[in-house]
Parts: structure tokens; sequence; C-alpha cells
């Protein structure tokens, strides 16, 4: 029975009737319409939903809504009116504290909590206030900068080079910001997803219609027999395989089989869903997979390989032959999951005979073509409009709240909503790789690199997604950011009833660079060299050619990257020395490693397209179809146009990736954005400059001023509301498109496969405590060449986010299905777990890329994993080859060295 | 039907009397994460508002900390060095959130292994108050711990009170978690350690572990050879020490691995308490 319960929220009383043991974070969002409250796990793992109680931060996923009754209820959106709370939101604006977005209501709230207790509190009061808040993409030294107060190092008004808030930043600081559960009006239709709870199994529905009619609260059921058009999806050409809904088998454990569409504020118990699972063998491991008469994931695809890639240059086995020393090893890694603090969510709606999807996502246009074909329709008739995204890291590049809520939408002709809770969002959506990798480096006495080869296997699950780009990625990529001659690498994707492996933030590399860098360090050790030393003598360099037989003869920036990590090398390796000689239970190391990310697709067209044009108000709109997924792409794409057009930042007005108004600028993935987009938003920026000059018959070099619906230019003026508008209301207009100059792979994957590459190089520094066998990194120093930084503030960003994302790998991260479906059995860092980074920012520019840009969002954390694992040794003796490396395992490293 | 938030704790006995359905609820924080995405019960009573059942209070034997009483009423509590290990571990129960919401005696009725308020509390030989419709009764915390979550609370029951007796002159304590990250984190292992010393010797030892075992257990022949070694030099805890534990494999590490992290725990936490005789 429910009984109307009144608290005071934000100050002013206010009353719902939740339902028995309702979630206070479900009565505020969907009952008090407080949806600055984010819902992140629903079991207090993350701390988005954190509200104060009587002043007291608490989860709000953890209070039944009946205990606040009578108390007063302050979320960010009250407390934000407050001294405390305008003094935090000016500096986390200033300090970019806020990347996504979706963690920050519940950090704001934290930190005001805290500020009220304690006005000027250290770095550990701040960690203890926000520790249960996770955020997974600022690495949250940020935060920390911004709730001490610490000067912040903004620059400029937003030319290129200009450290500059972000653009969007006052509504994600305010709690404003919609993500993907925060579109749906309260009342709409809910729906809920039936799946496996196996690895692998046939499954059976009883009497669908009867269920549904006999269950009070549900509309409406969904199964494979729903899907009008092809019950398929995919993101690369011949490898789309994964059902909407399993047909008659699941592969792997979370696969959906049926939805069930509820009523908003039904009670629906899934458990009573009529269908019976009848397990299956099931094989989860290349080794179980690849076994002779082990089950074919897909019958089309014998040993279950779904396909590899293949790089060779010169001849590694004679090299190998012939080096002086070669290192070799076996590593492993397991599955990764992105852990964004927002789970997959979205709106959808019939208009007309159109279906209107608001969903978070990486890559809109994509997401239309593919509902195109599981509707069976013309992808006219599908709009998507995305949400804001609470972070996605190649994961949100795949459909997958998407076709249900279209499906839905059209069996109902209503609205519906659909957010998937934290295990949904675990068990589902797709995953890092594990790797399984034999690898061999040789080098003559002299230092140099003299062959490498390298085979991989890599777990891509049940179905294929970003599978084929792993395998083609990683033999591109292997050699790192050296001149290697002789070189060898083959890669293979292996399916397995395990949930899809995908995108996820350097498609492979972050893995192959964990083996590829431990062997450089044990190379320059057989050698008695130093280890950056080594690595710089074998740096790749402006002429020479890439293990593709690509020659850049410009913006190879690796070596610069070492130069300047060199200083904190010398400096930190003296310190851990100093250390250890008065210590003895707990020894300090430091380790480096490099890397290289292409950027773009691999020898693929990937263009990107931008829109420019003035109204007749004198309004400047930039279409900037590049999804912001907290990367700050919205702020960087404003920058290169304003700096092209020569306005202010200030001047220009974004319309979103809207598939209906906006062109496509590409997925955001394969740190493309800054380059491949920059590039066409700067063309679309001088096109239109030289439009508008053009038409006042003025020189290149003027200067352009836009005020009060005129254009003036020197002595020119143009009245823009005397000019002809065209049916999007622009009096100036203008549309350009960029595709980075690639040339095919031949058979030995020579070629160019990318118009431009990035750098890095990482120092880490990690204690390590040596009975328990626990890593405390201490501190961070990453070297990044990215060309021309647009605003260095995202850049020290995205470094300071990869390498949180890069610590977890190496330390903590491990997904299991089955086991580690929650945030509190998968561990990712919080923020007691980042030390902090110095970022030193290399400019090598690139031709290619806008004002000499290069990507970036890849490359930060490439070298993480690798440069902890060398740390570690350093301070220890143990050379790890798998990650995570846990307390556990570290220890029984340590104990098989005496 | 429904949720009640009695204020009376007859109130509260009658209705789980009439509701042999009914939860119990109090900070939620083990009760939502374990109902997930599923339909909540339909009958709740909400124990903390029950008059009584929050706070701390000195007593002719000892302390009583109401059931309700939070993590943080704990942490901000002026008590005395014996509740150290109480108090380092109540810091190091999930986050700041958890700590507000979450109850002393909800962290016992979950019956965890991992339940870092437990081996605080026996090595505080605490006992569990416990109502029930006819009579109330106490159980020493041991003795209320039956297993993986499993307790002795009967139906019909509901905890009131854990009460800490009287502590031994100049009791000292630590509390030491291995976990695999800083925050928000599930024990691999921990440890409370309670000393106590005369002149220059240890008197009393009370060392405790959770997650090693299904229940925290005391170490027994650890305790007896501490006792009597001087302070600074308590020696070093052996392998026959941890006869009562058996601990497993999980995702967090290795049976293996939890031995040997025991022994080293046992050592510091020692170490730390006996730094504050």
């Amino acid at each position: 029975m429910s009984e109307r319960c009144r608290i005071i929220l934000n100050g002013q009383p206010a009353e719902a009737t939740p339902k028995v043991g309702e979630r206070l974070s479900h009565t505020l969002r969907e009952r008090l319409g407080a949806r600055d409250v984010k819902v992140g796990c629903n079991a207090g793992d993350c701390g988005a939903c954190t509200v104060l109680l009587d002043g007291a931060p608490v989860c709000a996923c953890l209070v039944p809504t009946q205990q606040a009754a009578g108390r007063a209820v302050d979320t960010l959106a009250g407390l934000r009116d407050s001294p405390e709370g305008r003094a935090l939101d000016a500096r986390f604006q200033d300090h970019q504290a806020a990347q996504c977005g979706i963690c920050t209501p519940g950090m704001m709230v934290s930190a005001i909590a805290l500020l009220r207790a304690v006005p000027a509190p250290d770095e550990s009061q701040v960690q203890d206030a926000l520790g249960g808040v996770l955020c997974r993409c600022t690495g949250y030294r940020k935060i920390i900068d911004a709730v001490m107060g610490r000067p912040a190092t903004l620059s400029g008004t937003g030319a290129v080079g200009d450290a500059v808030r972000r653009i969007d930043g006052a509504e994600r600081v305010a709690g404003t910001t919609r993500f993907g559960d925060d579109i749906a009006p309260p009342g709409t239709l809910t729906l809920r997803l039936v799946r496996a709870p196996h690895s692998r199994a046939a499954f059976t529905l009883g009497d669908l219609d009867a269920w549904a009619s006999a269950t009070p609260g549900v509309v409406a059921t969904l199964t494979a027999r729903d899907v009008p058009g092809q019950n398929a999806f995919g993101v690369i050409p011949g490898f789309v395989d994964q059902p909407v809904f399993a047909e008659s088998e699941a592969r792997f454990r979370g696969e959906a089989v049926a939805a069930v569409i509820c009523d908003a504020d039904a009670t629906v118990d899934l458990a009573t869903f009529p269908v019976s699972f009848t397990p299956l063998p099931a094989v989860e491991t290349p080794a179980e997979a690849m076994a002779e008469g082990a089950p074919l994931l897909h019958p089309h695809r014998p040993g279950n390989v779904m396909t590899g890639g293949f790089v060779q240059c010169g001849d590694p086995d004679a090299a190998l032959a012939r080096a002086d020393v070669v290192a070799e090893g076996h590593f492993t890694s397991g599955f990764v999951e992105h852990a964004y603090i927002e789970p997959e969510a979205g709106f959808a709606q019939m208009v007309g005979d159109r279906i209107e999807i608001h969903a978070c996502t990486q890559a809109p246009v994509m997401d239309r073509d593919s509902m195109a074909l599981i509707l069976g329709w013309d992808r006219s008739r599908v709009r998507i409009v995305p949400t804001a995204v609470g972070g996605g890291f190649g994961s949100k590049l795949d459909l997958s709240v998407q076709p249900y809520l279209a499906l839905a939408a059209l069996k109902t002709g209503q609205p519906v909503r659909l957010a998937y809770s934290r295990v949904e969002s675990m068990q589902s959506t797709t995953k890092r790789h594990p790797s399984d990798l034999h690898v061999r480096i040789g080098a003559t006495k002299d230092g140099k690199l003299c062959g490498m080869r390298f085979d991989g296997l890599f777990n891509t699950g049940a179905y294929s997604s970003w599978g084929p780009t792993v395998a083609n990625r990683v033999p591109v990529h292997a050699s790192g950011p050296y001149h290697l001659a002789d070189y060898r690498a083959e890669a293979q994707g292996i399916h397995t009833h395990c949930p899809p492996s995908g995108a996820f933030r350097g498609f492979g590399v972050p893995q192959s660079a964990i083996a590829q860098e431990v062997l450089f360090d044990e190379l320059a050790e057989k050698l008695a060299l130093d280890p950056l030393e080594f690595r710089a003598l074998n740096a790749l360099r402006n002429g020479l050619p890439t293990i593709c037989g690509q020659v850049f003869e410009q913006g190879v920036g690796i070596g610069a990257c070492f130069d300047a990590l060199r200083p904190a090398w010398a400096s930190a390796r003296a310190s851990a020395e100093a250390f250890n000689a008065t210590h003895d239970g707990v020894k300090r190391g430091v380790g480096i490693a490099a890397g290289w990310y292409g950027c773009g697709n691999t020898s693929l067209p990937n263009p990107s397209t931008i829109k420019v044009g003035i109204t007749a108000e004198g309004t400047v709109v930039l279409h900037q179809g590049a999804m912001d997924i907290g990367q700050g792409a919205n702020t960087v794409i404003a920058q290169i146009f304003a700096q092209a057009l020569g306005l202010p930042l200030s001047q220009i007005t974004l319309v979103g990736p809207d598939t209906d108004v906006t062109p496509d600028a590409g997925k955001t993935s394969a740190s493309r954005q800054t380059f491949v987009t920059g590039a066409a938003a700067k063309r679309a920026g001088d096109a239109l400059r030289a439009a508008i000059l053009h038409r006042l018959n003025a020189p290149e070099t003027a200067e352009i001023v836009i005020e009060a619906g005129q254009i003036l230019v020197g002595e020119a003026r143009l009245a823009l509301a005397d000019m002809p508008a065209d049916t999007e209301g622009y009096v100036f207009r203008a549309e350009e498109t960029y595709d980075p100059p690639t040339l095919p792979l031949d058979e030995n994957g020579q070629g160019s496969p990318y118009a431009q590459f990035g750098y890095a190089a990482h120092l880490a520094v990690v204690e390590v405590d040596l009975a328990l066998g626990s890593v405390t990194p201490i501190g961070f120093t990453a070297a990044h060449d990215v060309g021309q930084a647009i605003n260095p503030l995202l850049v020290e960003g995205q470094v300071q986010g990869g390498i949180a994302q890069g610590l977890g790998m190496a330390l903590m991260e491990e997904y299991l299905p089955g086991r580690t479906e929650n945030l509190h059995d998968y561990l990712i860092p919080t923020v007691g777990d980042m030390p902090p980074v110095e970022t030193l920012i290399v400019e090598e520019p690139d031709a290619h890329g806008p004002f000499g840009a290069k990507g970036l969002g890849e490359h930060v954390l490439i070298p993480t994993a690798p440069a902890l694992l060398n740390a570690i040794y350093h301070a220890t003796g143990a050379r790890l080859r798998s990650v995570p490396v846990t307390p556990s395992r570290l220890h029984a490293a340590l104990k098989a060295l005496t | 039907m429904g949720y009640s938030m009695p204020t009376h704790l007859d109130d509260a006995l009658s209705a789980l009397a009439r509701h042999g359905d009914a939860r119990i609820v109090a900070g939620g924080t083990d009760f939502f994460p374990a109902l997930g995405e599923g339909p909540a019960p339909q009958t709740l009573i909400d124990v903390t508002r029950i008059d009584g059942l929050r706070g701390i209070a000195q007593t002719a034997e000892g302390w009583r900390i109401g059931a309700a009483t939070s993590w943080s009423d704990i942490l901000r509590a002026p008590l005395p060095p014996c509740f150290d290990a109480l108090r380092a571990a109540a810091r190091e129960v999930g986050s700041v959130q958890i700590q507000n919401s979450g109850t002393v005696a909800g962290n016992l009725c979950n019956a965890s292994p991992a339940a870092d308020g437990v081996p605080p509390l026996l090595a505080l030989e605490a006992e569990v108050e416990i109502a029930g419709p006819a009579q109330t009764r106490r159980l020493p915390l041991s003795k209320f711990l039956l297993g993986v979550r499993k307790t002795a609370l009967q139906k019909g029951e509901i905890v009131t009170a854990v009460h800490v007796p009287t502590q031994p002159d100049g009791m000292v304590s630590a509390f030491r978690k291995l976990g695999s990250r800083r925050y928000l984190v599930i024990s691999i292992v921990m440890v409370a350690a309670n000393l106590w010393a005369r002149e220059g010797r240890i008197a009393g030892a009370r060392v405790t572990v959770g997650a090693a075992s299904p229940v925290a257990q005391r170490l027994p022949a650890l305790e007896a050879a501490l006792v009597g070694r001087p302070v600074n030099d308590p020696g070093l805890t052996r392998p026959e020490h941890l006869a009562p534990l058996s601990p497993i494999a999980d995702v967090r590490g290795s049976a293996e691995y939890r031995q040997e992290a025991v022994t080293e725990l046992c050592d510091r936490a020692i170490r730390q308490a006996l730094a504050h005789v």
C-alpha cells in the first residue's frame, strides 16, 4: 500500500506517493522531476545519485523514500545556488573538472558537503569525501584541484591553443545536461529485457500473449519475430552477425531473448516470464574455441576464427637469428569493462511514419543506417537524436538500447523508454578483447632492434562487433613507434561464448603495447642500456619507414616525447634509488613505456562533414556532428572553426549531431574527431570566411566582425537581413568534407594505413608493499605529441583520464562473466587511487591536421599499463606478463623470485 | 502490507508478528543491492526511527550501541582507544555515503564474511541484544553469526543493540584492511587487534580476522602467544596461529594469498596498536 510522503526538497515542501520500498533516487527523478540526480548502479557503488539527507551525503539509490519523510533532501539543483555551490561551479568549469558530466552531480554534492564542514580541505580530506563517487573520464585530478581551489590555468579567449572553459561546461556542471535516461517524460512506457542466464543455452518461449494478458502492467512483449527487417546488426561490412534477439540459441550470458513493454509504474517480476533455457556446452577461451570438435559460434567461420590481420616486412626470422639478444614472452590480459557511469539508455517515439530515437551514442549516423536495416525501412524514416553521453570509450559505438526502443515504439504506437541496469550494461555490451600474445623481439649489441615476431589471439566473444578492427589494427601497431626493418605480426579474433568484444580506447593496441614495451625493457637490460635511451635510439623518425612501409617526412614526434621525459626520468630514478636505500618493506620503481596510434580508420574512407551558416540575425551556427562523449569535441571543433573563420569562440552557436539537421561527422572513435572533423571544420571556416570576404570584396587578411545583424569588414558593412535566406534560414553557408588520405594495405600489410599518427611516452612511479604485493602508483609524467594542442586543458583531461583507465587495466580490472558484473566486484580506480599526473605537451605539427593537430583520445592509455609493469619490475625484480596485477598475483610473483 | 516506520519497539515487533513475510530495513545499504532490479517486498518495517535504537550510551557494564547507529555516528562518538579498531573499520565501510546510511546492526545481520564491522566487535567481545515477541535475549556476537549470510536471528525478532562490555584498563586497538583499491572496496582480508599491557608486557590480546573464513574468527593461539611478550617485541604471527581460518580463492585473491596476507596484517595491526600502549 503506497502512502503519500512529504519531504523538503531543495528547501521546498514536496510530496510524492512512492511504492513500498521505492528508492529515493527513483522518486526524485520520476515523481519529483529531479533529473539532476543520476543513477549509475542502484547499488551504492558509484555515488552518482548522491544527495544530502539532512545535510549528510547519502546514495539516494539506497534510501527508501519513506525513510526520508519529513527530512531535508538536497540535490545539486538546490545546492548550486549557495555560496559553496556557486564557487565550486566556477572552479569545476575553470579546471574542466566535468568531462561527460554524469558523475558531476554526485561529485558536486559530495564536495559541497565537505566544503561546508571544512572550507579549506587538504587533498586527503577531499579524497575521503569523494571516495564514494566514481568517475571514469577525468582521472579525478582536475576534480581534486577544483574542490581544493587550486589555481586554474585558463588562458586566452578561445583561439586555437587557448586553454578555455568547455563551451558546454556550464550545463554539465549544473547537472542540467540531458543524458540517455533524462529525455522520457514521466509516464512513458518502460521496456525491460529478458536475458539468457548461461554462456550458451537453447531456449524456448512459452505462451507470451497469455502471460502478457495475465500479468498486470505488461503492455506487450517483443521477440525476434517482431523484427521486420533483418534480425542482425554489426559495425563492419561482412560482419553483421549479432541478432537483436537471439532466435533459438543464446550465445553469451546476458544476451537478449525477449523484451517486455510495461506501464510506466508497473512492478513486473521478470522471473515469471515464460521462457525455459537449456544450458549447452560452451567455449569461453580461444584455446577451447579452437580445439578440435569445439562448437562453432557461426557455422561459416571454421575453427571459430572470425578474421585476422597480418603485417610483414623484411625477414624477421633471419633478423632474430642474428640478433645478439632476444627477449620473448607469453602475455595475457582479460576482459576489460568500459564502466562509464551512465548505463545505456534512451527514449523513442513514432512521429508520423518515422521513428525518432533519443539515446546515448558515439555514432549517430551508423545507428541510423543499422536501424534502417533492422526495421527494413529506408533510412530517411529513421531519425537519431543523440542525447548527452555519460561516457563511451568505444562501447557506445555499437547499438544497444536503440533496436528495442524502436521495435517497442513501433509495436505499441506509443513512446517508450529503456535504461539498462548496471548488471545488464556489464553483461551485454562490448568489452576490451582479452589477449593471448606470443612475442619475440631481438636487438644487436649496438642497441638496435633486430627482428620482431608477434602472434596474437584475441577473444572476440560471441559476435564480431569491432573485432575485425582489433585484428587489423594490432599488427599495424604492435611494433610500437619504433623503426623495425624485419617484422611479422599476425592477430586473429576468435569467437567464444562470451560477451562481444568490441572497441575500447585503443582497439587492441593497449594489449599489444604491454607485450612489446615490457620486452623492450628486458632487451635494454640485457644490453645494459638505459630503458629510455634504448627506446630513443630506436624511435621512429621522419623519413624512416614504419613496419607498413609508410614513410612520414614530417610529424613523427616520438623522439620529442622521449626528449621531454628525459629530465623527469633521471630525477625519478634517482629519487627511487634514494628511497629504496632507506626502506625495506616498501620499494619504489620507475618505469617507462611509449605508444603510437594511427588517427582515423585503417586504410578506409572516414570522411567528416561540417556545415556552418550565418542567419539573417547574424548568428553564426556550427552544425557540430562529432559526438562529444566528454572528451570535448564540442569545444575543440568550435575553437578550430572560430579560428579559421576569424571570429571569437563566444560568437559560435552549436547545433548538435541530430541526423535530421547535421551532416555526418563520422563516429567518435579511432582518435579521429580533432583530426578529421577538425579538418572539416577548418575547411568550413575557411570557406565561410572566403565567401564573406568575397561578398565584401575584402582581402584575405581582413578582420571580420559580426554585430547587430551586420557583417563589418574594415569600412564595409553588410546588413544580413537584406540578404536572401535559404530554407534553413542561412544567408551565408558552407559545407565542407575532409577524408584523410590513406592507401590500402597489401597482402603483407604494406601501404599507408593512416594519414597521421600521434605519439606518447609515459613515466610511472610506483611504490610496492613487498609483503602484501600491493602497488601504489605515486606519480605519472606523460609526454604526448598532439601536433598542436587546440585546448591544452582538454589535452590534460584526456591524458589524466586515459592514465586512470590504463592504471585500472594494469592493476585491478578484470571482467569475468557471472562473477564481476557489478561495480563492487569489478573495480575501477577511485579518487584515492590516482596520483598526480604531469602532462608534457609536445607539439610536432602534422601537415594534415587542422592547425597541425593530431588525435589523442586513445594514445592516452596505451603506454600506461606497460609503464606500470616496468615500474613494478624496477621496484621488485618481478616481471609480470598478465594483467591485472592484483596484490594476490604480484605476491605470487614475488614469492616465485625467492 | 506497506512501509511502516514505528517509533516504538513494541509496534515494530507486533508488525513483524502480523506479517510473516515482512522484511526489516534500516540503512538500505545491503537491502537495495541485494534487491537489484527485482520487485521490493510488499511489507517493510523501517527500524531507524524506533526510540532508543540509534546512538551510543555508556552504561554501568560498558557501552550500548543502538542497532540503527550509523558508521558515521561511530566515527563521531567520543570513544576510548579500545574502540580505535572499530572506528578505523567505520572509516573503511564503503564510502562516506555508505557510512552515513549503513548501520552497525545491519552489518551484523547481513552476515557477510567480509563485513568490516565484525572483527573489531568480536575483539571487543560484543554481545547482540535481540528483541522478540516474548523476550529480549542477548547473544555473544560469536554465537550470533552462524555462517555466510546466516545468523541466529529468529523469525519475529529484531536486533536492538550491540553491547560492548567494559574493557580491560588500557586496552588499545588497531584495524587493518586490505583491498585492491583505496575506497569502496570489499576486503580481501582484514584484522582487528585489541591488546592491553601491564608493566611493559602484553597482558591480554584479542586478534580477529575477517574475510578468511565464513565468519570472522578470533585467533586464540596467537592471542596466547602474545600474552607475556614485551610490548616492544610482540613476536611474529606464525602459520599455526591461523588454524581457525579457512580462506577461499575468489576474484579478490587466492587462498594462499589470503593466508599470507593475514599473517602480515596481524603483525602490522598488533604493532600499530601496541604503539599506543
